[in-house]
């Protein structure tokens, strides 16, 4: 059995064409890993999207101004709707168009988005 | 037409150790659909690492969940190392294979007999937690610890383990075979088991691609799917490591990969302990971490994706765990879907969730 090293492939993602490029690795059959939000300062945060092919990993870097909002990938992968549920209550990140939103009771915290950066 | 009523399942629930809740609409006793939530007791864990430093993450991140404890000091520790630029010893990574593997042994018995009490099988799930004491015995007399090792550092292992202990437990594990097969025969060829569990709760391969379910949920579908296949962790790649696959899809093919999977964990930890040669446990690390990595590992209950992006500092700026049930949610929702009211709770069961990894 050969040895796949753990590669680490990171590419960055505009907001406007996020949905084309996740389209792109769905049709390509990549399986969504993961999503998560990264605070990059206080007035940015990085939404990672990880992708797997063939057991190996691809991370598309969405870097957003806080407020911003972006387009739900859950009409594509409909799994992501635990993710991206997840972002929005600690974050406080917006996602249009989710198949699957909780409004903000995906996680019963007592704090609102209590990872986002306090001004 | 059938009378819609609106069931809800949990957080409490004599089935579920820890909380999960579901609405289940019913068509007269039919699930027609399942509306899952979770976030009844988030810790918010990662974003410790803000006043945590490196090392101090790694036990941090091991209280995730009292199971698969080891695998997730591993997995935070191999980001970190990942971040850093540091490879660790060839034994250490033996030693984290052997105790991966024990880990996995220790899961499924846990799951085997929970299962057995989902099904009414009291003396079964007594037996499957009996057998998983000298588990837990072999973890208490390796590490020091039986649910908490705290043995895993970035930079390898805090402490080596003699090749005497090693064979004892490879010994130990073979002599448990009898009794193991003894027991999980129960779930293969008894009647009133199979009625529970065969052609329940399928989930289709193209059901498992599409909701991206993983570990024993997706390879209990005919999914070839495991990350010990790349061997990116462990040392897997030099054990002759073949993933266990079922092709039926229903709550029997997942319990059969999960009895699989306990037999090729006593046989890898066999030829690991074989294999292992002799040399240092651990090395010298940088004392910040700077870049960023991701790594994912084969957890017992399936894929884990950890990523730690350091911050020039001794502290991290992210460390992010995604754990096998977060995303193995949708695939439940789509099994419940056309199930039994009664079948439930065997189907919950059916993906090993673990709400304590899910709400790190």
């Amino acid at each position: 059995m050969e040895r796949i090293p753990a590669v680490q492939n990171f590419e960055s993602v505009e907001v406007s064409d996020l949905i084309s490029k996740v389209a792109d690795f769905k049709a390509e059959g990549y399986r969504l890993v993961q999503i998560c939000g990264v605070n990059l300062d206080d007035d940015t945060y990085e939404i990672l999207y990880s992708f797997d092919k063939d057991h190996v990993l691809t991370n598309l870097r969405l870097d957003i101004a806080i407020g911003t909002e972006v387009e739900s990938i859950t009409g594509i992968y409909w799994a992501a709707f635990v993710y991206e549920n997840e972002v929005h209550d600690l974050f406080g990140v917006k996602f249009n168009h989710s198949a699957l939103d909780y409004q903000g009771t995906f996680f019963k915290i007592s704090e609102e988005t209590p990872w986002k950066p306090k001004k | 037409m059938a009378k819609r009523t609106i069931i809800p399942f949990g957080p409490q629930h004599p089935v579920l150790p820890e909380p999960i809740h579901l609405d289940l609409v019913l068509e007269d006793e039919t699930v027609v659909d399942a509306i899952p939530s979770i976030g009844y007791i988030h810790r918010g864990l990662e974003k410790l690492c803000e006043i945590k430093d490196f090392n101090q993450m790694v036990y941090v991140i091991e209280r995730i969940c009292g199971i698969c404890s080891f695998g997730h000091g591993w997995g935070a520790s191999a980001s970190i190392e990942g971040a850093m630029g540091v490879e660790i010893p060839e034994r250490a990574e033996y030693l984290r294979t052997i105790l991966h593997e024990l880990s996995r042994i220790h899961s499924h018995l846990l799951w085997l007999g929970l299962m057995a009490d989902a099904f009414g099988f009291e003396s079964l799930f007594n037996h499957c937690w009996r057998v998983r004491e000298t588990v837990l015995d072999l973890f208490e007399k390796n590490t020091g610890g039986r649910v908490i090792f705290s043995i895993c550092k970035a930079g390898g292992m805090r402490k080596d383990i003699s090749n005497e202990n090693l064979k004892e437990m490879a010994d130990t594990l073979n002599e448990l075979k009898a009794e193991i097969k003894e027991l999980t025969d129960v779930f293969i060829n008894d009647a009133s088991v199979q009625n529970r569990m065969t052609g329940v709760g399928v989930l289709t391969k193209e059901e498992a691609i599409e909701l991206c379910a993983v570990g024993p949920t997706v390879r209990g579908s005919g999914v070839v799917q495991d990350l010990r296949l790349t061997g990116n962790h462990g040392v897997y790649h030099e054990l002759g490591f073949e993933p266990v696959v079922e092709e039926a899809g229903d709550c029997m093919a997942r319990t059969k990969v999960r009895i699989r999977e306990v037999f090729q964990s006593i046989e890898l930890i066999g030829k690991a302990v074989a294999k292992i040669p002799d040399g240092p446990v651990d090395c010298k690390v940088p004392k910040t971490v700077d870049g960023e990595f991701a790594i994912r590992m084969e957890q017992p209950r399936g894929e884990a994706f950890y990523y730690a992006k350091g911050a020039g500092t001794k502290f991290l700026k992210r460390m992010r765990v995604r754990t096998p049930t977060n995303i193995n949610v949708p695939a439940l929702v789509k099994m419940l879907g056309g199930s039994d009211l009664a079948d439930v709770p065997v189907l919950v069961l059916t993906i090993d969730p673990c709400i304590s990894c899910t709400e790190r």
